[in-house]
C-alpha cells in the first residue's frame, strides 16, 4: 500500500513543486529546522492533502508553497515561475493571479459583503470577473441569497465557502487551504470540505490542504504524511482507517524517537 | 493592580506616546501661555514702579500711558512751584519733570526707529529717586546729557538706529522744526529692566524745555520724594495744598495704578487671547485621548474581561485604567511644562520682534503655573479617560471565553434624539441672540456656537455619514477596490471616525469662522473707505500719533495740492468720560460733505457738530452746549449746531481746530486730506507729495486703494497670526488622526495580512490606509467648514454696526479643505508604512 515518497501519476503535470526545500529558524543551539529537505510535485487537479503531528512543518511547507514564506534553501515552483526569483511586487501578482487561499479562520473582510469578498482578488486585479463563471461558483457553494450579508451575519460555515468561493473565482493554479474545517463543526466542515472536492471532479481545480483531520484528509486523492520537517510517507485514494493507522504510526514513531 | 497598570504602560509604549504628545502640546501651550503672560505683567511692573516717585504732581485728567495720542497741553509749572514743594516739611526733594511725546528717532539712514507697537518717550534727566529710593534711570554707557544739544537713548534704540555713541542722532520734533539732532552720550534704561521694547529719548532739563515746551524755564510735571516717615498719601495731601490751579499732587502708588490699569487694559487682551487658543489646543487634545482610551480598552478588552473573570470588580477595572491615565497624563504634563518654558521664550522672541521686549529673566516658571499646567493636564486627561474606563468595566467576564469579541456599546440612537434637540437649543439660543434677546447679540450666538461645535462633535458619527459615503464612492471609483475598502474603513467605526473628525472640525471652525469675520470686515472697510475717503489724499502717521504741523506745511507748497484740510484728534472729558475729539481746520467742508441728520456741519466759533452715536447716547441735541474737560483743567462750551452720521473721518465730538488751541491744546496734526487743483496731474501730485512728506517717516501718504490696502493689511496680520495660533489645534488633531489609524493597523493587523495574502500590493495598502486618513480629515474639514460658516454669518450678522457686509473667504475655504486632504496625507504616512511593513504570515497568525 505504502508507496515510495514524492511518486507522481506522470500522466499530470505539476501545478506546484517544492525541491529540496529547507526552513530553519533561529541559529546555532536554538535552531529550529522547519523544513529539512522536502520535494514534493503537486499535480494538476489533483486534491492533496498535507498531514503530519505539530511541529512537522506542514504549515510551514504550505507557506513556503504559496509565497508567503520564503524559504531558506531550495525551489519552489508554481506553475513554470521559480518563486526564488520574484520580487514582492511580483510575488504579490502571482499570490492574486494564480494561487488561492482559505485559512483557518479570519477569512473575510468584515467590511465587505460576501459578494465584495469574492470579488475582492479580482478587483484588486483589476479584472472584470467572469459572470458566468461567478454564478457558478455561487451556486456550487450554495450562497445565492446571502450574496448581500456581511460577514458578521453569516455563520462560521458560511463564511468558510464565502472565502472558499472567493479562492476559486479568480481561477487560480492552485488553491491552498489551512485547516479550513479546524473552526466548524462536523456538519459546516463536510459542506466544506465536499464543496471543495466538487471542484476538483468538476472544474479540475488543483487544492493543497493542510490538516491534522482524517476525516478531511479522506476526501482527498492523495495524504503527503510530514515529520521533522520531511516527507515521510503517502497514500494515494486514501480512506479514514488508513489515514488513521498512518499518523498513529507516526506519532508512535515520533514518541520513540524523543524518548 | 498598580503593576498590572504599570506593565500595561510599558507594553503600549507607542501607542501611549502618541496621546501622550496631545496631552504635552496641550499643556505646553497653556503653561508657556502662562509664563509667557506672567512675563509680560512684570516686565510692565518692574518698569512701572521702577520709574515711579513717591508722589507727583501732573495736569489734571492726564492719562497715564496714553502714549501721546491725546497730544499735549500748553500748562506750565514754574521752578518757584517746585522750590515751593521742596520746601514743604513733608517733601525731601522735588524734582521738575519735562515729559514730551510725539518726538520720533530715525535711524542713521533716515528711517523710522520703531513706530510700530510700543510708545517713544522723550523726558529730561534728573537724578530723582523712584519710590523705592533707587534711581529712575540706570545709566549703562557714558555720561548724563548736558547743554541743549545732548541726548541719552536706550541701548536697544541705540542698535535700531545703528549710531554709536558720540554720533550725531536724528529726531523728528513733534511740535516747530521737525528736523532736529542731538549728540548721543551715553545709553540708558529703566530701574527694573529692559524698556519692554519703548524708546526712551533722554535729554537735559535744558534741551527738554527747548523741544517741548518753547524754551520757557517751565516744567509739565514734578517728581516729589516724600521725607523720612512721611506715607505717600501726607505726602500728596501735603503738596495738593501748594500745586497751582489745573495741576493735581497724586501719590506714586496712584499713578503705577493708573499705568497698570492702561497697560493692563492692553496686556489682557493679549493674554486673554493666547489663553483662549491654549485652551482650545487642550480641548482638542481631551478628543484625542477620549478616543485613543476608547481604542485601547477596546483592543484590550479581552484582558479587561479575563480581570473581571478572576475576580476584579467593576470599579477595579475603571480604577486600573483611571490610573494608566493619571500616570501617562503626569508624565506628558511634566514633558508640556518643560516645553512651554521653552514655548513662552519662543513667544517672547515674536513680541520683541514687533516691539515688545520682555525681559527673559522674567520668564519663569511659577508655582502657579506648574500646579496649573498640572490640574488641567491631568484633570483633562482623566475627564476624557473616564468614558473608556467605565464602558471597559461594563465588559462581561463571559467575553474572555468568546472568539470575536466587542464591546458592548449604546446604539447612536439616543444620541441623535439629544444631540438633535440640542442643536435646535443651539439654533435657538443664537437666532434669539440676532433677534435682539437682553445682553450682546455676540455672547449669545458664541454661546450658541460652543453648543453647536460640541453636539456636532458627539455627533459626527450620525451626521458624517454622508460625507464618509460620499468619500466612499469617490474613492471607488478612482482608486478601485483599495478606495472602497479605506472608505468603508472610516464607516466600519463611526464613532472612532467621528471623534478623530472632530478634533480636526474645532479647529476648521474657528478658522473659517475667523476667516469669514475677517472677509467681513475687508469688505466692510472697503465699502466704508469708498464711500467716506473723498479726499485725494490722506496723510496720516501709522499709528494715528499726531506729528508736527511742519509736515502739512511742506505739502501745502507742494503744486497741485488744490485744497488742504488739517484735523487734530484728541481726548476730552465729557460727563467724566474719555471722548474722541476733532478739530478741524476750515477747509475741511469743502473735502468733507458729511450725512447731515440735523442742523449743519460747518462750524465757526465755539460750535460742534457730534456723531449720531454720540448724540443718542448722551442724550445730546441741537442747541445744547457741551462741558468739555481737556488736561492741564482748561474747559471749553461749545454749542452742538450739528449731528452726523457715524463716520470714520471725525471724532464723536467736532470743533473747530483754533478752538483745540484756546483750550491749550498744543498744535499738531493728526490727519491731513489733499484734494488736487482742478487740471493737475494726479500721479505727478502724488510723487511731489510723497517727496514732500519724505523727510518725515512718521507719516505715510495714502490714495484711496492704498488706504483701504493699509487697513487690510493690519486685518490680514491680526488674521494670519491668529492662523498660526490655531495652527496648534490643528497640528494636535494630525497627531490624533495618526493615532488613531496606527491603531486601527494594530487592530486590523488580520485583515491586512489577509489582504496582503490575496494579493494587495504594499503600494494599495499604504494608498487604502492614506485615503481612508483622507476621508477622516475631509470629513473634519467639511463639519468645521460648515459650521464656521455659519457661525461667522451669525456673528456678521449680530455685529452689522461695525462689519456692514459679509464676505466669504470662499478661494480660503479651498484652501482648507485642500490642506485637510494635505493633512490626511501627511498623518498617514507612519501608519501606512507600518502597515506596509507587516509580516504577511505573522499578520495573518496574530491573535
Amino acid at each position: 500500500m505504502t508507496t515510495a515518497p514524492h511518486q507522481v501519476s506522470p500522466s499530470l503535470p505539476a501545478a506546484a513543486r517544492a525541491i529540496d526545500l529547507h526552513k530553519t529558524y533561529g541559529s546555532g543551539d536554538s535552531e529550529v529546522r522547519a523544513l529539512d529537505g522536502v520535494t514534493i510535485t503537486l499535480a494538476q487537479g489533483q486534491f492533496t492533502a498535507i498531514m503530519g503531528p505539530s511541529g512537522s512543518g506542514k504549515s510551514t511547507l504550505m507557506h513556503c508553497l504559496a509565497a508567503l514564506d520564503t524559504p531558506t534553501a531550495g525551489e519552489v515552483m508554481v506553475g513554470e515561475t521559480q518563486l526564488s526569483r520574484l520580487k514582492d511586487k511580483a510575488l504579490t501578482t502571482l499570490r492574486r493571479e494564480e494561487v488561492g487561499f482559505v485559512f483557518q479562520a479570519f477569512n473575510l473582510i468584515p467590511t465587505l459583503t460576501a459578494q465584495e469578498n469574492i470579488l475582492l482578488p479580482l478587483s484588486l486585479a483589476g479584472r472584470k470577473p467572469d459572470q458566468a463563471w461567478f454564478d457558478t461558483v455561487v451556486d456550487t457553494v450554495g450562497l445565492r441569497d446571502r450574496l448581500k450579508h456581511r460577514p458578521a451575519e453569516m455563520s462560521g460555515g458560511q463564511q468558510q465557502r464565502v472565502a472558499c468561493a472567493r479562492a476559486l473565482v479568480s481561477k487560480p493554479s492552485i488553491v491552498f487551504a489551512d485547516e479550513p474545517t479546524g473552526n466548524l463543526d462536523s456538519t459546516s466542515g463536510a459542506e466544506v470540505l465536499s464543496f471543495l472536492r466538487r471542484s476538483v471532479d468538476e472544474f479540475g481545480q488543483t487544492i493543497v490542504m493542510v490538516t491534522h483531520d482524517a476525516v478531511a484528509a479522506s476526501y482527498c486523492d492523495r495524504v503527503v504524511f510530514l515529520a521533522d520537517g520531511r516527507v515521510v510517507d503517502e497514500i494515494n485514494k486514501p480512506d479514514r482507517e488508513q489515514i488513521l493507522e498512518h499518523m498513529t504510526a507516526l506519532q508512535a514513531a515520533a514518541a520513540r524517537g524523543k524518548a | 493592580m498598580l503593576r498590572l497598570t504599570l506593565r500595561n504602560i510599558l507594553a503600549r509604549k507607542v501607542r501611549l506616546f502618541m496621546s501622550g504628545l496631545a496631552i504635552v502640546l496641550g499643556v505646553a501651550f497653556l503653561s508657556g501661555v502662562l509664563v509667557f503672560s506672567n512675563g509680560l505683567s512684570s516686565t510692565f511692573d518692574s518698569i512701572i514702579y521702577g520709574s515711579t516717585p513717591d508722589g507727583a504732581v501732573r495736569a489734571q485728567d492726564t492719562e497715564e500711558f496714553d502714549g501721546g495720542f491725546s497730544g499735549q497741553t500748553d500748562q506750565s509749572l514754574s521752578p518757584a512751584v517746585v522750590a515751593e514743594l521742596a520746601a514743604l516739611p513733608e517733601v525731601a526733594r522735588a524734582d521738575g519733570d519735562v515729559v514730551g511725546f510725539g518726538m520720533s528717532l530715525l535711524a542713521s539712514d533716515g528711517t523710522l526707529v520703531g513706530g510700530t507697537g510700543a510708545p517713544t518717550l522723550a523726558f529730561n534727566y534728573h537724578d530723582g529717586p523712584n519710590m523705592d529710593g533707587d534711581s529712575a534711570l540706570i545709566l549703562e554707557e557714558g555720561r548724563w546729557p548736558t547743554g541743549t544739544a545732548e541726548i541719552v537713548l536706550d541701548e536697544a534704540a541705540v542698535k535700531a538706529g545703528d549710531y554709536q555713541v558720540g554720533d550725531d542722532v536724528k529726531l523728528l520734533a513733534p511740535f516747530g522744526t521737525l528736523e532736529r539732532t542731538a549728540k548721543l552720550v551715553g545709553t540708558a534704561e529703566f530701574n527694573g529692566g529692559g524698556t519692554a521694547g519703548a524708546t526712551l529719548l533722554i535729554f537735559s532739563t535744558e534741551a527738554a524745555q527747548q523741544l517741548f515746551l518753547g524754551g520757557k524755564d517751565v516744567y509739565n510735571r514734578i517728581s516729589l520724594t516724600a521725607a523720612d516717615g512721611v506715607t505717600q498719601k501726607d505726602l500728596a495731601k501735603a503738596a495738593g495744598k501748594v500745586v497751582p490751579q489745573g495741576f493735581e499732587a497724586v501719590t506714586g502708588n496712584q499713578v503705577a495704578a493708573e499705568s497698570q490699569d492702561a497697560v493692563g487694559g492692553f496686556l489682557g487682551v493679549i493674554k486673554t487671547f493666547l489663553l483662549v487658543f491654549a485652551i482650545i489646543a487642550v480641548i482638542v487634545g481631551g478628543f484625542i485621548i477620549v478616543n485613543t482610551f476608547s481604542i485601547l480598552v477596546a483592543q484590550r478588552s479581552r484582558e479587561l474581561a479575563l480581570l473581571r473573570a478572576l475576580g476584579a470588580g467593576r470599579a477595579q477595572v475603571t480604577r486600573s485604567v483611571l490610573l494608566e491615565a493619571f500616570v501617562l497624563a503626569l508624565v506628558a504634563s511634566t514633558l508640556g511644562i518643560g516645553l512651554g518654558l521653552l514655548l513662552a521664550r519662543g513667544l517672547a522672541g515674536i513680541f520683541r520682534s514687533i516691539g515688545l521686549d520682555i525681559a527673559s529673566n522674567a520668564l519663569d516658571l511659577t508655582s502657579g503655573t506648574v500646579i496649573t499646567s498640572y490640574a488641567v493636564g491631568i484633570g483633562m486627561t482623566m475627564v476624557a479617560a473616564y468614558l473608556p474606563a467605565r464602558r471597559g468595566s461594563r465588559i462581561a467576564p463571559v467575553a474572555a471565553m468568546r472568539a470575536d469579541i466587542s464591546v458592548e456599546r449604546a446604539s447612536l440612537h439616543r444620541r441623535t434624539v439629544i444631540g438633535t434637540i440640542v442643536l435646535v437649543i443651539g439654533a435657538g439660543v443664537a437666532i434669539a441672540g440676532v433677534r435682539g434677546a437682553p445682553g450682546s447679540d455676540a455672547a449669545w450666538i458664541g454661546v450658541g456656537a460652543v453648543l453647536w461645535i460640541l453636539t456636532v462633535a458627539a455627533l459626527s458619527s450620525v451626521v458624517g455619514k454622508p460625507v464618509l459615503a460620499l468619500c466612499r464612492a469617490i474613492f471607488a471609483r478612482l482608486f478601485g477596490a483599495a478606495g472602497q475598502l479605506a472608505g468603508e474603513n472610516a464607516l466600519r467605526d463611526p464613532r472612532r471616525t467621528g471623534a478623530t473628525a472632530s478634533a480636526l472640525m474645532i479647529g476648521l471652525a474657528l478658522v473659517s469662522t475667523i476667516g469669514v469675520l475677517a472677509a467681513s470686515l475687508n469688505k466692510s472697510v472697503d465699502d466704508v473707505v469708498d464711500e467716506q475717503f473723498t479726499a485725494d489724499l490722506l496723510v496720516q502717521s501709522t499709528n494715528f500719533l499726531p506729528f508736527s504741523t511742519e509736515v502739512g506745511d511742506r505739502i501745502a507748497g507742494v503744486d497741485g495740492v488744490g485744497t488742504m484740510s488739517r484735523q487734530q484728534f484728541t481726548t476730552a472729558q465729557y460727563d467724566d468720560e474719555s471722548i474722541y475729539l476733532t478739530g478741524n481746520d476750515d477747509k475741511f467742508d469743502d473735502v468733507y460733505h458729511l450725512k447731515v441728520v440735523d442742523g449743519r456741519q460747518r462750524l465757526s466759533g465755539a460750535e460742534a457738530f457730534v456723531t449720531e452715536s454720540f448724540a443718542t447716547d448722551n442724550g445730546v441735541k441741537v442747541g445744547d452746549a457741551l462741558d468739555l474737560g481737556f488736561q492741564g483743567g482748561t474747559t471749553l462750551t461749545p454749542t452742538v449746531v450739528g449731528v452726523v452720521e457715524d463716520s470714520e473721518v471725525v471724532g464723536e465730538v467736532n470743533v473747530p481746530l483754533d478752538q483745540l488751541v484756546a483750550a491749550g491744546v498744543l498744535r499738531q496734526d493728526t490727519s491731513i486730506s489733499i484734494l488736487f487743483s482742478p487740471g493737475a496731474d494726479a500721479a505727478t501730485v502724488r510723487d511731489d507729495v510723497d517727496a514732500a512728506a519724505k523727510s518725515a517717516p512718521i507719516v505715510g501718504v495714502y490714495d484711496k486703494a492704498g488706504f483701504s490696502e493699509e487697513i487690510r493689511g493690519q486685518v490680514n496680520q491680526l488674521l494670519y497670526m491668529i492662523y498660526g495660533l490655531l495652527t496648534l489645534a490643528i497640528v494636535i488633531a494630525v497627531i490624533g488622526i495618526i493615532n488613531t489609524l496606527g491603531l486601527s493597523v494594530i487592530e486590523r493587523t488580520r485583515e491586512i495580512g489577509l489582504l496582503r495574502a490575496i494579493g494587495m500590493s504594499r503600494v494599495r495598502l499604504r494608498r487604502m490606509i492614506t485615503l481612508e486618513s483622507i476621508g477622516i480629515a475631509v470629513l473634519g474639514a467639511v463639519l468645521g467648514m460648515a459650521l464656521g460658516l455659519a457661525i461667522g454669518i451669525l456673528l456678521q450678522n449680530a455685529l452689522s454696526d461695525d462689519l456692514t457686509s459679509l464676505g466669504l473667504p470662499l478661494g480660503q475655504l479651498v484652501a482648507f479643505l485642500v490642506i485637510a486632504v494635505v493633512v490626511g496625507v501627511l498623518a498617514a504616512v507612519i501608519p501606512a508604512i507600518r502597515a506596509s511593513r507587516l509580516n504577511v504570515l505573522e499578520a495573518i497568525s496574530t491573535e
